[in-house]
């Protein structure tokens, strides 16, 4: 088996354990993390593999809840982002002159203001809720992809491939059409996929500070932010667990970031 | 030299100026459409306030005025030095951001230097032995760091120093119940520490991985080929010809970090009830306090600016390639 093919096997692995928890948490019937005043407080064992909280709720469905919301926000947040990063990042190299720095610009003053800053913004602006925290991490995430598309795009403009389609009198849209936006997409799918680690990063870091999500909703940000206000009370596992799994998440999609864009590389393709 | 000529600090001025005029009209224009009555947000109805100090707010807001010119209006003021009262605190804008900006920056800078100094140590420790076992821990190490959320850190330590082993407070800056002449400065310190560490780790990871491929690329270039080959040892020629090309980076890459560290600060003094200007931020919002986030955002901009012009002064300055008339690019 070559290298490419193993990369392949583990990038599908990857996706699979994502899905399975994308969709386990979306089917789980409620009855399964709903509070049971008789097994409260237990520490992790066998019948409760992450053990119960105040409530009696099974921290192991809780989590695997609030990871799936999680990623369905994240993968959801994320792809308006790109979406935006595609059209402006185009726009404006394709445009350039005065489009071209009103974008530069925008993307420039939203690297300014700080991602924790502006999702308390955005968040607060929007109205608390899901709606909030979506368009908070969406609007969040975009300058960087914006600026390596354009970036891209002013580089393939250059080629003589285009000079030659232009040269047959093709406008700037079909050129961009046919010939610009294949040669992105590679770049797109990967800037797109490692997005999603950074936007479930920030999903859950809102959620904790208690932007969003309502209460008793089992968000990973909610679950962490209830284990703080117990801190005291030394259930070390509502803490530690959920912590685990939330960073075991966002690896596995940094990793299937760069999984895909070694397999998307034309440089790999001997290997 | 060149940074310092006049007409480039002018130009400097003139972006830092659009940057923070855009911003102002963003953040003004998000938080008009906020589904909140103007008046209840500056005023909640809860906390007695004056008709008469109702006047006043909705005079400095303009709040009977269309859109474009309670935005001038509002501008105006903040140009004059009034950004308002905050609901929250009950105290001007600018002296809650005066007095929380202060208790943020001991634990930002505290944070910031201690992330630089380890994470360039342990960059070069990787860089100097690649795929070494060391290599290996520290990078494996870093890339956990780096998909971990700060907060969670800060709950761990939390967890771990303070509940369990009990070395540490478990939060605020000060020790509860002590007069303010009592808090000594080994109080503080003994605060201080666990917020610190929790926020330098955000920073620890990008300037290890940043630093090992900087050395790892000085190693291998043609001028320690040589160096070597002419009989300098590899401990030698990392101290000689490592150390110097790789500070450059990391120093710039220290200072334009500024946006994550000021990020990171909102959620350390979150799990810590730090009271600096992240925990205000984050309480400014939860109880719709817009004077403050308003101010916030614009100071955090400002710093985050103030942070990238001195990365890009510093670089011009540290780095002899492009310092003076020898510009190469």
């Amino acid at each position: 088996m070559n290298l490419r093919k193993k990369t392949l096997l583990i990038a599908s692995g990857m996706v699979l354990f994502l899905l399975i928890i994308a969709i386990a948490g979306a089917v789980m019937p409620p009855e399964l993390y709903a509070p049971d005043y008789a097994a409260k407080k237990l520490p992790p064992s066998a019948a409760h593999l992450f053990g119960t909280d105040f409530l009696g709720r099974d921290m192991f469905f809780r989590t695997v809840k609030g990871l799936s919301s999680s990623i369905l926000l994240g993968v959801l947040a994320s792809s308006v982002s790109a979406a935006l990063a595609l059209i402006l990042g185009l726009l404006a190299a394709m445009a350039g002159g005065v489009i071209d720095t009103i974008v530069s610009y925008m993307v420039d003053m939203f690297m300014g203001i700080p991602h924790m800053v502006l999702l308390v913004l955005v968040s607060f602006a929007v109205g608390r809720g899901l709606r909030g925290v979506i368009l908070a991490v969406a609007l969040t995430h975009w300058p960087n992809l914006t600026r390596v598309i354009r970036g891209e795009v002013l580089s393939l403009r250059e080629a003589q491939y285009i000079k030659a389609a232009r040269s047959f009198g093709r406008t700037k849209a079909q050129i961009a059409m046919t010939h610009i936006i294949p040669h992105v997409v590679p770049q797109f799918i990967v800037g797109l996929i490692l997005l999603f680690p950074h936007a479930i990063m920030h999903e859950a870091s809102i959620t904790f500070l208690g932007f969003g999500l309502s209460v008793d909703s089992p968000a990973i940000g909610i679950i962490l932010s209830e284990a703080m206000k117990h801190i005291a009370t030394g259930m070390w596992w509502l803490v530690l667990f959920p912590g685990i799994a939330l960073v075991a998440v966002v690896m596995t999609f940094d990793k299937l970031g760069r999984h895909i864009s070694a397999l998307l590389d034309p440089h790999t393709a001997q290997e | 030299m060149r940074a310092h000529n006049p007409a480039k600090m002018f130009i400097t001025l003139v972006r830092m100026a659009l940057l923070l005029f855009g911003t102002s009209l963003v953040a003004f224009v998000l938080i008009s459409n906020a589904p909140v009555d103007p008046m209840e947000s500056f005023a909640p109805s809860e906390r007695n306030v004056s008709q008469e100090q109702r006047e006043h707010i909705a005079e400095y807001w303009g709040l009977n005025k269309p859109p474009v010119e309670r935005y001038f209006s509002w501008l105006g003021n903040v140009l004059r030095g009034d950004m308002g009262t905050s609901s929250s605190f009950r105290k001007p804008v600018s002296a809650v951001i005066a007095e929380r900006f202060t208790g943020s920056l001991v634990l930002m800078l505290t944070a910031w230097a201690f992330s630089g100094v380890l994470g360039f140590t342990l960059g070069v420790i990787c860089g100097a032995n690649p795929n070494g076992v060391a290599d290996r821990i520290i990078r494996t190490f870093s890339f956990i760091l780096a998909s971990t959320p700060v907060f969670w850190i800060g709950l761990l330590l939390l967890m771990g120093l303070s509940i369990r082993l009990g070395w540490f407070p478990l939060g605020l800056a000060v020790p509860i119940g002590k007069a303010a002449s009592e808090v000594t400065l080994g109080d503080r310190i003994h605060h201080l520490i666990l917020p610190a560490f929790t926020l330098s780790i955000t920073g620890i990871a990008s300037i290890t991985l940043h630093t090992r491929e900087k050395l790892v690329e000085v190693m291998n270039s043609d001028y320690v080929t040589f160096a070597r080959a002419r009989g300098e040892s590899r401990a030698v020629s990392i101290l000689r010809h490592g150390l110097r090309n790789c500070a450059i980076p990391a120093i710039t890459l220290q200072f334009a970090s500024f946006s994550e560290l000021f990020g990171g600060s909102v959620l350390a003094e979150n799990v810590f009830s730090y009271p600096g200007l992240g925990s205000a931020v984050s309480r400014a919002g939860i109880n719709g306090d817009v004077p403050l986030i308003l101010g916030v955002t614009m100071f955090s901009v400002l710093f985050v600016f103030v942070g990238n012009l001195i990365a890009n002064l510093l670089y011009s300055l540290l780095n002899p390639q492009i310092r003076g008339e020898g510009r190469l690019s």
